[in-house]
């Protein structure tokens, strides 16, 4: 390489650089820095350092970390969230895959359409949409009133739809199936037909053309998807906060609680790097399995 | 009976007729080779004794039976595909295997089938590889690999050399034809290049528009083409337009146009007077500065007029008569001589009376 071409590279490779520190190391930063600080008398935070006698001192603690471990309930939270994000994630690909298959094997004029109609929801806005879920699982709803016909018609007790860890996981549902669909559909789209027609040919069912070619070949896109639902659903708040009951509240509705009610900055700040940490683990763990599944093929 | 027959074949996409009513059979043990220039339906029949097409009209059968109902993953038969379609999230061994596990073979006979088939196909140390980690010709025999491991009835390969240099073609087909010996294994090959088919068959189809124009083997369809089609895919060939003068007996004349009389063999049914072409390969015509007129040649005098140096021979294209050209071939065995004859030369060139033959259509 001569010098040029290295000054070059150099040269480039700042614009991704800047951008990350300024979008990402940075705000990690001041969130890492604020779950070391003292809140502040009325929210916010309380002042990092004093100057006392000409000579600074550091207003610092580890207090916020502590009360993370003194209570069980936040762990419980976390764990909980994660069910549902989890709960979200396999709803998701479960009905995102036939979809994006759909799409991918229709004819190409049709697929562009078929694309937009499933990014069409996000035109409208998001609240608007989930509101739009309270009154279809209120209790005053036609669907509500036919599954509770139904319910009764077996012999059960009605039930109560909104307000359950159910219509919070409808709700992150129905917000985060695109992300899904979205990368299923980009892989699903790139698969050689003539594998299938080669697995067919050397005796290969239907289910077993699926099983062996299809799904393996498409795991990449399932885990991106994956990843594309998985992390913002651990995070979310307003679907619990609108759609859940008192029971159903998320490690989100608990950060911003904390930031936006409480107005306790630094220990809304250690659960966020709770959050983020676990986020980082699940996908370290998630990449593990996915290496030690394609070595065994 | 034959292990393969296809009756009275009809495939149409919409109102284009892709296989026009092809009948043939193929003989167990036979390497049968469907030859024929792009488009003209090889593929399309192909998948039809694959299960992937079904006939508009007329039966494929198999050992006898109507494969009709039989959905690909049910027949004998396998497919080595142009692209060779290996699955490239399994390795060789795997990919080898994946007949075997479909058909619920034990893991432990599956090991031992899948070490013979690399044995046989020389790639015993690739098994752990994936297939991007091979060369195009190792792909080509791990798909070979694969199609044979479960003895299917009948092979079929379609252009399965066609992404290959020159040189690993050759090595290749050399490898196919000990391969299909060693197996027994019944292979329909299908190739657009006529070397290819020349060289690896037992008896060859050539097709065109979806018909089969002649089906025989591999010296009577180079040697004795039935018609102007088969006569010009099939290597270089002189195609002399002329009528029939006389037939006597087992030889007729011929009056080539622009030229003079010849003589050839007699063709079954042609009357004198009925027009046609006379079919000549430039290897047959012997060429020189001067020649004898012998009682059973064909004898012309002419003038060079163009030369192409191919390296192991030369190709003369000759001025007989008015605007007749005739192409004929030496063979370049003096060392460092490219051409025995330069344009504007005048030569004399002259053939056996049944080295040609008379195409009517
Ligand atoms: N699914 C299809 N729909 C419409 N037309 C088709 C279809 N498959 C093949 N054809 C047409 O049928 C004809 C024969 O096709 P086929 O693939 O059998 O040719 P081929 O002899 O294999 O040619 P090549 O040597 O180029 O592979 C072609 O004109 C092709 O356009
Ligand atoms: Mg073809």
């Amino acid at each position: 390489m001569t010098l040029q071409q290295r000054i070059g590279k150099w040269v480039l490779s700042w614009p991704p650089l800047v951008y990350m520190v300024l979008f990402f190391l940075v705000p990690t930063l001041i969130m890492v820095v604020a779950a070391f600080r003292y809140p502040g008398d009325y929210g916010g935070l309380a002042p990092m350092y004093s100057v006392e006698d000409g000579k600074v001192v550091w207003d610092l603690t580890l207090e916020n970390f502590q009360r993370l471990t003194e209570d069980a309930l936040y762990f419980d939270l976390f764990i909980k969230s994660a069910g549902y994000a989890l709960a979200t994630t396999l709803a998701c690909i479960l009905m995102a895959y036939p979809l994006a298959w759909l799409i991918a094997r229709s004819p190409k004029r049709y697929r562009d359409l078929m694309l937009l109609l499933v990014i069409l929801p996000f035109w409208s806005n998001f609240l608007i949409r989930i509101y739009a879920w309270m009154i279809i699982l209120g209790p005053q709803s036609a669907f509500t009133r036919a599954v509770n016909w139904l319910v009764t018609g077996l012999g059960f007790e009605p039930i109560q739809l909104l307000f359950t860890p159910f219509a919070v996981i409808v709700g992150m549902v129905y917000v985060h199936l695109p992300f899904m669909v979205l990368p299923l559909y980009a892989n699903l789209e790139k698969h050689d037909m003539a594998l299938l027609d080669a697995a067919q040919d050397l005796g290969a069912n239907a289910w077993q053309r699926f099983w062996r070619v299809t799904w393996p070949l498409s795991l990449p896109g399932v885990f991106a998807g994956s990843a594309l639902v998985f992390i913002p659903a651990l995070g979310m708040f307003a679907i619990p906060d609108i759609l859940g009951g008192t029971d159903s509240i998320m490690i989100g509705n608990l950060i911003k609680q904390q930031i936006l009610d409480t107005r306790d900055w630094p220990f809304g700040s250690v659960l966020s790097i709770m959050l983020t940490g676990g986020v980082l683990l699940i996908a370290a763990l998630g990449a593990a399995v996915a290496r030690g599944g394609r070595k065994r093929g | 009976m034959a292990l393969l027959e296809i009756r009275n074949v009809v495939k149409r996409f919409g109102d284009f007729t892709a296989v026009n009513d092809v009948s043939l059979s193929v003989e167990a043990g036979e390497f049968f080779t469907l030859l024929g220039p792009s488009g003209c339906g090889k593929t399309t029949l192909l998948r039809m004794l694959a299960g992937f097409e079904q006939p508009d009209s007329g039966a494929i059968l198999l050992d006898g039976l109507d494969m009709s109902r039989v959905p690909p993953e049910k027949r004998p038969v396998h497919t080595v595909f142009q692209s060779y379609a290996l699955f490239p999230h399994m390795t060789v061994r795997e990919n080898i295997a994946f007949p075997l596990k479909m058909a619920g073979w034990d893991r432990k006979k599956i090991d031992s089938q899948v070490d013979e088939l690399l044995e046989d196909v020389r790639l015993t140390q690739f098994g752990q590889r994936y297939p991007h980690e091979m060369s195009g010709g190792q792909r080509q025999r791990v798909a070979i690999a694969r199609a044979l491991v479960d003895r299917p009835r009948l092979l079929l390969l379609d252009e399965p050399l066609s992404a290959l240099d020159a040189k690993l073609r050759e090595q290749m087909q050399i490898e196919l034809i000990n391969l299909q010996k060693e197996v027994g294994i019944t292979f329909v090959y299908v190739t657009h290049d006529q070397g290819e088919a020349l060289a690896l068959s037992h008896r060859i189809a050539v097709m065109s528009h979806g018909q089969v124009e002649q089906l025989d083997i591999p010296e009577r369809i180079y040697s004795h083409p039935k018609n102007r089609f088969v006569a010009d895919f099939i290597g270089q060939c002189n195609v002399l337009e002329g009528t029939v003068k006389a037939v006597e007996g087992a030889t007729m004349v011929v009056s080539i146009k622009g030229c003079g009389d010849v003589k050839c063999s007699t063709v079954p049914g042609v009357v004198s007077g009925q027009a046609g072409w006379l079919a000549l390969r430039p290897e047959k015509i012997k060429l020189d500065k001067e020649l004898p007129d012998l009682p059973d040649e064909a004898y012309f005098k002419g003038r060079v007029h163009d030369c192409l140096y191919m390296g192991d021979v030369t190709i003369y294209i000759v001025e007989v008569g008015e605007g007749v050209l005739v192409e004929a071939m030496l063979p370049n065995n003096i060392p460092g001589v490219a051409k025995f004859f330069d344009d504007h030369d005048l030569v004399e060139i002259a053939w056996r009376f049944d080295a040609g033959s008379f195409l009517t259509e």
